[in-house]
């Protein structure tokens, strides 16, 4: 368990007083307690380790939740930062070294949206506007916290884009070094936005699952703190955190419905676990939340098993523009329809067409410009509405997860100036042949 | 010779899950298995295992795995967002 009996220098009084109280305090650095195995149950020390020896199911993080909630308060998280370390003791980190200003992100209440697809409690969660322009500074703010405990010297990760950008950045701030591998048919945006910090980028010639093969081949032979392999166990607990600030920002409350893109359905599973704990630990009531996972048609493996009825997830090749959302092989589909069961929520296919409606939907309604995710988010919520499956006056959270600067490619075709000469006849003209 | 250790999952589709693809993986290459956890049913069927030997045996008796229509992906736990 990672408490230290600490000596606390008191610097309340003058620095010319000699005599400055020296107390003894026992300061609780983390309420983690252990890793332990999703599928057999076995318990492991807190270590850079995220597969279990025994039956190489996923290790995720214990918390000590009794210690939390003698701790953890309404009032306690309202005193905190405005980012994600409001939320500290259920985040599995000692201290916070790194700390790029991630989240505490906008809670839109979307009222123009939400008139066109008649939603009267619509909002949008937009963390387009994290660090690094996307909900990946959650989970990289924390497996960045923990390498540098681990004292890891090189941060790295698999890549379908936002992510390498947010572990440049935040590998930058570390002072670390830093790789990050990708896809080689990325979008531009993207690998700029990650090599702008000074990481070395590398290029791979195939699919994300193939990236994703080679950089678990290089974890297990250099000692490189790749954020979402061998990190795995604490980095995805920082999307718990979109759990929390969306429950926080309603008003302690859950919502009734969220709509949420999934890649792997890592971070469907864990927005769900953040109100779960938020309840437990009675800062909300019990969560009836109905849960929503939205997959481009290129790339549905969840969807399918879902509307199969099998809680098994065939892989597939990937073929989508959401690249972000370029997984075939999705390791938390299982996790991801059980909690779509639990909740009676959904799962929506959105096809590929529809994912720049969505972007576009969104933009000129809300004013937020989001990645093509996002554009797979707002469309199955179109599709929500349209089928009246969403009520009316049910509060629905719709999760924008990434910034459309990023992928201006998927919707350079829908962006028409009006091309004229600088002379005022030549522009009434151009405008109205429009 | 390096003598390594693979932890791997083979996924099978509907048309291949009666072939005994890692018994003859075992026979065809000099690689020991060691199945850790399993589930097989009619449509699909998956088996999360251990494979030791030569790193060069290993590979060509993968290659030869893929070859069959069996994918195969490392096991990191979990494949998360990226």
């Amino acid at each position: 368990m990672d408490t230290l009996l600490a000596i606390c220098v008191c610097m309340g009084s003058p620095i010319s007083d000699a005599r400055h109280r020296v107390c003894l305090e026992e300061v609780r650095l983390s309420y983690v307690k252990s890793l332990v195995c999703r599928e057999c149950g076995s318990e492991y020390p807190v270590e850079p380790q995220h597969v279990c020896e025994f039956c190489f199911g996923p290790l995720e993080v214990s918390y000590d939740y009794d210690a939390i909630a003698r701790v953890v308060t309404r009032e306690s998280i309202t005193k905190g930062p405005l980012s994600i370390w409001r939320y500290q003791p259920l985040l599995p980190v000692n201290e916070t070294s790194v700390d790029m200003g991630t989240g505490f992100t906008p809670l839109v209440h979307a009222k123009n949206l939400g008139k066109m697809l008649g939603l009267n409690q619509l909002y949008i969660k937009n963390d387009s506007v994290n660090p690094s322009y996307s909900f990946k500074d959650r989970v990289v703010s924390v497996a960045t916290n923990k390498a540098l405990e681990f004292e890891f010297e090189t941060l790295a990760c698999a890549s379908t884009g936002n992510l390498a950008g947010s572990v440049a950045a935040h590998g930058a701030k570390a002072g670390m070094k830093t790789m990050v591998f990708f896809p080689a048919d990325l979008e531009k945006g993207k690998i700029i936005g990650a090599g702008i910090y000074g990481a070395t980028l590398v290029a791979v010639d195939g699919t994300y699952d193939q990236v994703n093969r080679l950089c678990s081949e290089l974890a297990d032979n250099h000692r490189w703190a790749f954020v979402n392999i061998n990190m795995r166990p604490y980095y995805s607990e920082g999307s718990k955190t979109l759990g929390y600030e969306v429950a926080e920002q309603l008003g302690w409350r859950a919502p009734d419905r969220c709509i949420v893109p999934a890649a792997s359905g890592s971070l469907f599973t864990k927005i769900w676990k953040g109100f779960k704990e938020m309840s437990n630990l009675d800062l909300i009531s019990k969560p009836y939340t109905k849960m929503h996972l939205a997959q481009p048609a290129g790339c549905s493996p969840i969807v399918e098993a879902f509307e199969m009825g099998s809680f098994h997830v065939k892989p597939v090749k990937p073929n989508t523009i959401a690249k972000s959302l370029a997984i075939g092989n999705p390791a938390d589909g299982f996790y991801a329809l059980k909690i779509v069961e639990e909740t009676k929520g959904s799962c929506e296919r959105v096809p590929e067409p529809e994912v720049v409606e969505g972007i576009k939907l969104l933009a000129e309604t809300e004013g937020i410009f989001t990645e093509t995710a996002g554009g797979v988010v707002i469309s199955a919520l179109r599709g929500l509405a349209k089928k009246g499956i969403i009520k009316p006056d049910e509060v629905t959270v719709a999760y924008v997860t990434g910034n459309g600067l990023k992928t201006q490619e998927a919707v350079e075709s829908v962006v028409n100036p009006i091309y004229t000469t600088p002379d005022y006849q030549a522009f009434q003209t151009a405008l109205a042949a429009r | 010779m390096a003598i390594i250790n693979k932890k791997v999952k083979f996924t099978f589709p509907q048309d291949m899950i009666k072939q005994p693809v890692i018994y003859e993986l075992a026979k065809k290459y000099k690689v020991i298995t060691n199945i850790r956890r399993a589930d097989v049913r009619d449509d699909m069927g998956w088996v999360v295992l251990e494979l030791e030997g030569d790193e060069k045996e290993i590979e060509r008796g993968l290659k030869w795995v893929t070859s069959t229509g069996v994918r195969i992906d490392p096991v990191i736990g979990d494949v998360v967002e990226g």
